[in-house]
C-alpha cells in the first residue's frame, strides 16, 4: 500500500510546498519542529485542508483539489496517533480500545485484539481510566486504538516527543514489534534521529517547507551533506549487524558487513540480526592500523566523499565493506592525512559509538 | 396540614417546570452548538435574541408572548387550528418558563462546549467516527456536566417564575397557578397569609432538594466522564 503525497499551502510567510511517496514500510517525515511535518500529517488524515494538494492511497483518491475531491477523516482509514495521545477522558481503556472497534470495516485484515494487546503489552489496563495512565501507557493504549480502527495506513505524529528519555526507550520495542507484525504502512513523523534510526526504512528529510532529500534511512543518514541537517552531535550511519555471540566480559560480539565490532552486551540472541547507529563523532580515522590503541574496533575503510561545513569540521563517508560509515573530524585533521575520495584508511570505532538507545531490532 | 389549592400549586409548578426543561433542552444544546462551534452570517443576532430574556422585564416578554401566542396572535392563531393553545393554559406557563429559562441553559451548555476540545472530536474522526457519531459518543459525553448545569438553572428559573407567566396566561387556580402566582394570589387576600407563608416553605424546601439533589449528580457525571 503506497501513498502519494503532493501538497501546496501558504500559512502567513510559510509556504509548504512537498511531494514524496510513503510505504510499504515505514516512512519517516524528518525535519526541525516549524518545517511543516505535523500540517502533511493532517493533510494525510483529513484534519486539514491544503489550498493545492493530491493525495492517494493505494488507487484511492483522499485529495484532488483540482478536482474538488476531499474525502472526510472518517472515511479515508488513515488511523493517527498523536504526539498527545488523545485518549477520551470519559471512557476507560477498554472503552476507548472498543471506540476503535466500532468503526472498522468487517472483515479487515489485520492483528486481531488479543494480539494487539498483547503485542503492546497493555492487557492489565483495561479496566484504567486515561487520567491514570503513564504517558508511554498511554501512547500505547492510542496506538492499539488506532490499530483496532484496522486503517489501511498509519501516521504516527511525534508520538514519543511528549515522554522521557527512558520511557522512549520502554516503547521503541512495542513499536519494533509492531512495524514488524501488524503490517501496517507508517508515516513516522518525527524530529528524533535517533526513532528514526531504529524504527525506518525510508525517510523523506523536511526543511523550511520543502522536500531536501527521500531515500532508505541507512543511504540518507551516512551522506555527509545530511549532517549539519541532523546536528553534528546526531549525526551518524545505520547499518545491520549480526549478533556473533555474547563474551563474559560483558561485551557482544557484532559481525557487519566490512568486519566485527565489539560492543557493549546488547539485547539480543546470537545470530539475530539488528540494527545499529554509529554516532559520527566517535568514530576516528588513521592512515595506518594502528597499534597498542585501547579500542578493539578497527577496521578496514575507504573514503567516498568528504563534505566540509560552515564549522571547523569535515563530514567524512567511509565505505565499509557493503555499509557506509560516517566519521566527523575537524577540517584539519582531513588537510594533514591528505584524505580525498578512495583513498584506504582505518576507522577506530570507541566501545560507546553506538548509545544503548540506538541498538534496535532490524526489520524482518 | 396543606389545603388542595396549595398542592394543586406546587403540582402544577414541578410539572410546569420539569416540561419547560425537558422540551426546551434539545433546541438548547443546538443552539449552544450553532453559537459555540460555527461562524455565520447573523452569529451575534442570535447570540443576543437568545439573551433577550434574560435582560427584558419578564412583563415584556409575557405580553410579546401573548402577542405571538395568544389566540389572535400569527403563531397562536395558525397552532390554535391543530388543537395546540397556549393562552391561558398550563402549557402557556411551561411555554413562558422555557423561554425564561432558555437563555441560562444555553449559556451553560455553550461554556462546556467551548471547553471541549476539538482535538478529541479530530481523534474521533481519524477512528472512522462521522460527524454524528462523534456528537453522540464523544461530545455529548463530556458536555454531560454542563448539560446537567443547565437543566437545574432551567428549572429553578421555571419554578420561579413569575412575570412572564402571569402577563401570558394570568393566575387561574388550578389551570395557571403556578408556587410563584399561588403566593402573590394569597398575599391579595385578607387572611391568607398563613398560606403564603406555608407556600413560601414549600418553595424553600424544593429549592434546597434541587440543589442538594443537582450537587450530587453533578458529581456522579464529572466523575464518570474523568474530570474529577
Amino acid at each position: 500500500m503506497t501513498l502519494a503525497v503532493t501538497l501546496a499551502h501558504a500559512f502567513g510567510d510559510f509556504t509548504l510546498d512537498v511531494g514524496f511517496k510513503a510505504g510499504p514500510g515505514v516512512t519517516a517525515l524528518f525535519g526541525p519542529s516549524g518545517a511543516g511535518k505535523t500540517s502533511i500529517a493532517n493533510a494525510v488524515a483529513g484534519l486539514f485542508t491544503p489550498r493545492e494538494g493530491r493525495i492517494e492511497l493505494g488507487g484511492r483518491v483522499l485529495l484532488d483539489t483540482a478536482a474538488k475531491v476531499n474525502m472526510s477523516a472518517h472515511k479515508r482509514r488513515i488511523g493517527v496517533v498523536f504526539q498527545d495521545g488523545r485518549l477520551f477522558p470519559h471512557l476507560d481503556v477498554a472503552g476507548n480500545l472498543a471506540f476503535g472497534a466500532r468503526y472498522a470495516p468487517r472483515g479487515a485484515p489485520g492483528p486481531d485484539r488479543a494480539e494487539i494487546l498483547a503485542l503492546l503489552g497493555i492487557e492489565e489496563l483495561l479496566s484504567r481510566r486515561p487520567g491514570t495512565l503513564s504517558g508511554g501507557e498511554k501512547q500505547r493504549v492510542a496506538l492499539a486504538r488506532a490499530l483496532l480502527a484496522r486503517p489501511e495506513f498509519l501516521v504516527m505524529d511525534e508520538p514519543l516527543a511528549a515522554l522521557d528519555g527512558p520511557r522512549k526507550d520502554d516503547i521503541l520495542p512495542y513499536l519494533e514489534g509492531l512495524r514488524d507484525r501488524a503490517r501496517v504502512p507508517i508515516l513516522y513523523v518525527s524530529h528524533s534521529v535517533s526513532e528514526i534510526a531504529r524504527l525506518a526504512d525510508r525517510i523523506v528529510v523536511l526543511r523550511e517547507g520543502r522536500v531536501l532529500r527521500a531515500g532508505p534511512v541507512a543511504d540518507v543518514l551516512s551522506d555527509p551533506e545530511m549532517v549539519p541537517l541532523v546536528g553534528v552531535r546526531e549525526a551518524g550511519s545505520v547499518f545491520e549487524a549480526q549478533v556473533l555471540g555474547h563474551d563474559a566480559d560483558g561485551l557482544s560480539r557484532l559481525g557487519v558487513s566490512g568486519g566485527t565490532l565489539i560492543l557493549p552486551r546488547v539485547d539480543a540472541d546470537p545470530g539475530k540480526h539488528i540494527r545499529i547507529r554509529v554516532l559520527a563523532q566517535d568514530v576516528l580515522l588513521s592512515l595506518e592500523s594502528p597499534k597498542g590503541l585501547s579500542s578493539r574496533n578497527i577496521l578496514p575503510v575507504r573514503v567516498e566523499a568528504l563534505h566540509q561545513g560552515a564549522g571547523p569540521g569535515v563530514a567524512v563517508s567511509l565505505r565499509l565493506g557493503e555499509d557506509r560509515l560516517l566519521a566527523r573530524i575537524t577540517a584539519r585533521a582531513a588537510a594533514e592525512l591528505g584524505l580525498r575520495p578512495g583513498l584506504a584508511c582505518h576507522a577506530i570505532l570507541k566501545a560507546t559509538a553506538v548509545p544503548r538507545g540506538d541498538v534496535g531490532a532490524a526489520h524482518e | 396540614m396543606f389545603e388542595p389549592a396549595e398542592w394543586a400549586a406546587l403540582a402544577l409548578s414541578l410539572r410546569v417546570s420539569l416540561v419547560a426543561v425537558l422540551c426546551s433542552l434539545p433546541p438548547a444544546i443546538a443552539i449552544a452548538w450553532l453559537l459555540a462551534r460555527c461562524r455565520f452570517w447573523g452569529h451575534g443576532l442570535l447570540s443576543a435574541l437568545v439573551h433577550l430574556p434574560l435582560v427584558l422585564p419578564p412583563v415584556v416578554t409575557g405580553y410579546l408572548l401573548l402577542l405571538t401566542f395568544g389566540r389572535n396572535g400569527a403563531v397562536g392563531a395558525f397552532l390554535a387550528e391543530w388543537g395546540v393553545v397556549f393562552a391561558f393554559r398550563w402549557t402557556g406557563a411551561a411555554l413562558a418558563a422555557a423561554i425564561m429559562g432558555f437563555p441560562l441553559m444555553v449559556r451553560a451548555i455553550r461554556l462546556s462546549l467551548e471547553a471541549v476540545d476539538p482535538r478529541l472530536e479530530a481523534a474521533a474522526s481519524t477512528l472512522g467516527a462521522g460527524r454524528i457519531a462523534t456528537f453522540a459518543r464523544v461530545t455529548l459525553p463530556l458536555i454531560a456536566p454542563g448539560i446537567l448545569a443547565g437543566a437545574v438553572l432551567g428549572f429553578a428559573k421555571a419554578m420561579g417564575e413569575f412575570g412572564a407567566t402571569i402577563t401570558f396566561v394570568a393566575n387561574i387556580p388550578g389551570q395557571t397557578q403556578t408556587l410563584p402566582s399561588a403566593i402573590y394570589a394569597f398575599l391579595q387576600t385578607p387572611g391568607g397569609e398563613d398560606s403564603a407563608l406555608r407556600l413560601t416553605l414549600l418553595a424553600v424546601a424544593v429549592a434546597l432538594g434541587a440543589v442538594v439533589v443537582s450537587e450530587w449528580l453533578a458529581r456522579r457525571v464529572a466523575r464518570r466522564v474523568g474530570q474529577a
